[in-house]
């Protein structure tokens, strides 16, 4: 605090570079204890906690993907759902999954407690994966390869919900996932 | 030191009753600026109406494209139109009028002023004729027509134009010595968002002219750079409606109640990291994107180490630490809150500020940083929690806070009293409750994976429908009417605003003599604040014991919450 108090529409004559007040100082000592607390829990997160983003990350022509995917669909197919095919990779497989205006290329099968290798891509324009009701949500951009390890923690029938806007047909673009123990 | 305020404020009221207006130009373009503001700010807010009862499903008004166009009307002209026009306002004021200076080159200004009224117009044209219905990030390869690109160029070429005319306004007061020492911290603030801008602006350069080359087909564009550089433009561009939020309510915190600055060092300073981190801020955007590693992610997103949320903090402290001060000052020293309850609480100028403070501090400034943790924001990314969130910082703090401004810049720039004053007195309170009950309701549909931007979210016409949990029903109708809460404030502010300014009755000596409704009371009487040896000894004693108790509960929701959200995400699948 200055010795004299003055409002923040005055122009401040002579020299105002004057300690800090206590109490101030210390709100700002704990503040950036604080600060330095929310820095230090993101790479504490990468060795200690199991949800990280990173993943396996690479440029890709979207026609390679697509043909990667269609590849993928056809050696693991094991039926159709709607018209889609529902696909069953073995553990530890990877799995494309390719989002393209308004549809997701498969209706994956997987195991709980079992580890893939998810990769995202898209076709055209940017789509958003959201996993319902588990509410993991990846962004996905054409020409990219998002290679996320993937662990199930519970059986159950999933939703992927398009969560990026991708045009009219945004709202119909829903996937699935089952998971079997 | 409290004469200067008063002579201060003085000298706006001799320009109404003498005529004196050394800053006519400056004064004429913040009229302009300020009305426009207020006409994308009406767009924006219909718009708005028919999104939330939209959203509410129950009622599901508006058609999939009607939508989908309505959305990225709105948050054009909230977030880009209505926002910068009232800035390019603030800027004329924290720069000529504040300093008693003359605007060099007003021509140029009007230049701009054109400039910006003929892009917000392309655009506008665009969107409304289902030419870009791309929403307003428009992200390629999602295409709109070109003219829309070319709409935003336009405008912000004009608000460059802007910046640079403030930047000279305050070389020209420097050299014809219109203040002695230092500019005042208000100014010093809307400094700050000036250079904010110039950088926000350049990242716009460098992505919108590519981008409207593309969309003529005579270049290509990667849809991931474009993520990283149109976020460049997209948050830097929060930064400066952060930094002249701040500089408001340090102005809104003098003009109400004799707010003081507690130590212009720090606020100062904290002003400054705001600037050396900015460019960092496109990342919290892109955490969960293909295109960038974890390393950079994690630098970025904390902006170096939080540094930047240090000086949100350090604001935190010494605006309600000023206005504690300001109040002790005029005699309200009695325990721990005496200043708090004994405050102008019918004055929306001060009602606005002190909301505003507490909807961006508590519920913005907590919701923002756990939301831009790397590995949080996989819950987040795309949900509504990210529009629960930013409702309460843009729109809960920074258009609350011009809302209340704009009580005082009527009767002193616009020298008319303020219509409709027996209602407007309540604006901010409504208008507070609404954004922040629509905003959590948001943010806890966003908790059960209820999608932003999404027109059916129980997707009926897909192969694979969802059925969300039931509360997501009853969060809908609280969000719309909520919503709708906070619609009817802000048109009833608009409606104040147009009366006053248009048809107001004018702000005359007489009338402040007789205390005329409309005035608010930081104009009709400053404060009268004692500022005697033995008052200023006890207060270095005692200092601001209110607002410490005010941050502590601050910090304690801060930790809860963030460490609420770490636990939440343990449930998820194992993801890496
Ligand atoms: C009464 C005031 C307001 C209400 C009721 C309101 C309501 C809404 C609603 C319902 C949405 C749609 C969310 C969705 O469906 O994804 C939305 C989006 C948005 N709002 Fe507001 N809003 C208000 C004021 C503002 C203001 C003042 C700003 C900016 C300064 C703003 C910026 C935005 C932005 C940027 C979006 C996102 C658009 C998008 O996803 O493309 N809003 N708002
Ligand atoms: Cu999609």
């Amino acid at each position: 605090m200055s010795k004299e108090f003055h409002s923040a529409l005055v122009s401040p004559t002579g020299v105002w570079w004057k300690p800090v007040h206590s109490q101030e100082k210390r709100w700002i000592t704990i503040s950036f204890i604080w600060c330095m607390v929310l820095f230090a829990m993101m790479p504490l997160w990468h060795f200690k906690g199991g949800q990280n983003p990173t993943g396996v990350r690479a440029r890709v022509d979207p026609a390679d993907f697509a043909e990667r995917t269609e590849r993928f669909n056809k050696e693991f197919q094991v039926g159709t759902e709607k018209g889609m095919p529902v696909v069953a990779p073995p553990p530890g497989a990877d799995v494309y999954l390719l989002a393209r205006m308004w549809s997701w290329s498969s209706v994956l099968k997987l195991k709980k407690d079992t580890e893939y290798m998810l990769h995202l891509s898209s076709a055209d324009v940017n789509h958003g994966f959201s996993l319902f009701p588990i509410n993991v949500n990846i962004q996905i951009v054409p020409g990219y390869d998002y290679g996320l390890k993937i662990t199930p923690n519970e059986a159950g029938e999933f939703r992927i919900i398009c969560n990026e806007f991708c045009g009219v047909g945004h709202h119909i673009m829903v996937g699935k996932v089952i998971v079997e123990e | 030191m409290s004469e200067t305020v008063q002579s201060l404020a003085k000298r706006f009221r001799t320009c109404t009753v003498t005529g004196i207006k050394i800053h006519r130009s400056a004064e004429q373009l913040i009229k302009v600026n300020a009305v426009v503001a207020i006409v994308c700010f009406l767009i924006g807010v219909l718009a708005a109406i028919g999104l939330l009862l939209t959203r509410w499903q129950a009622v599901h008004y508006l058609s999939v494209v009607m939508y989908y166009r309505f959305l990225t009307a709105h948050g054009l002209n909230m977030l880009i139109f209505f926002i910068i026009f009232f800035e390019m306002a603030v800027l004329y004021f924290a720069g000529p009028v504040m300093l008693g200076s003359r605007l060099p080159a007003p021509r140029a200004g009007w230049l701009a002023f054109i400039l910006m009224v003929v892009g917000a117009i392309m655009t506008n044209v665009m969107v409304f004729t289902g030419q870009a219905d791309v929403l307003f990030t428009s992200y390629p390869p999602l295409k709109a027509a070109h003219w829309y690109y070319l709409g935003i160029i336009l405008f912000a070429v004009g608000a460059l134009i802007v910046c640079v005319l403030f930047f000279l306004s305050l070389h020209v007061a420097k050299k014809e010595k219109t203040y002695e020492g230092s500019v005042p911290l208000v100014t010093f603030g809307g400094l700050t968002a000036a250079i904010i801008a110039v950088i926000t602006l350049l990242h716009g350069a460098i992505i919108y002219i590519p981008t409207w080359l593309w969309s003529l087909d005579i270049m290509p564009m990667d849809p991931q750079l474009y993520r990283l550089i149109w976020w460049g433009l997209g948050h830097s561009s929060q930064q400066i409606n952060v930094a002249a939020m701040v500089a408001v309510w340090y102005l809104l915190a003098g003009l109400t109640v004799g707010g003081v600055v507690l130590n212009e060092k720090m606020s100062r300073t904290a002003f400054v990291l705001y600037i050396l981190f900015i460019s960092m801020a496109s990342a919290h955007h892109l955490l969960v994107d293909p295109g960038m590693g974890s390393a950079w992610k994690i630098w970025n997103t904390s902006y170096a180490m939080y540094l930047a949320v240090l000086a949100s903090m350090i604001h935190g402290f010494t605006v309600p630490a000023g206005i504690e001060l300001g109040q002790r000052l005029r005699g309200f020293t009695n325990g721990t809150f005496e200043w708090l309850r004994k405050a102008p609480w019918g004055d929306p100028g001060f009602s606005g500020l002190v909301l505003s403070v507490i909807i961006f501090g508590f519920m913005g400034g907590i919701t923002g940083v756990t939301l831009g943790t790397e590995q949080i924001n996989i819950m987040a990314h795309n949900t509504l929690r990210i529009p629960g969130h930013f409702h309460v910082t843009v729109v809960g703090g920074t258009a609350l806070a011009f809302m209340a401004v704009t009580y005082y810049l009527i009767p002193l720039i616009f020298q008319k009293r303020v219509a409709l004053w027996g209602l407007v007195k309540y604006q901010p309170y409504l208008f507070a409750a609404g954004i922040s009950l629509m905003a959590m309701a948001m943010t806890f549909q966003g908790v059960f994976g209820v999608p932003r931007r999404h027109w059916d979210i129980n997707a009926a016409d897909s192969p694979f429908p969802v059925e969300f949990h039931p509360v997501v029903n009853l969060l809908q109708a609280i969000m719309a009417i909520a919503g709708i809460l906070a619609a009817i404030a802000v048109l009833l502010y608009i409606i104040s605003a147009v009366l006053s300014v248009f048809f107001g009755k004018p702000l005359t000596a007489e009338a402040i003599n007789e205390k005329a409704s409309g005035i608010p009371q930081g104009v009709l009487q400053l404060p009268n604040q004692s500022h005697n040896s033995s008052m200023v000894a006890r207060l270095h004693k005692t200092g601001t014991p209110g607002t410490v108790v005010l941050v502590f509960i601050f910090l304690a929701c801060f930790v809860v919450y963030y460490f609420v959200n770490w636990k939440l995400l343990t449930f998820l699948w194992k993801i890496g």
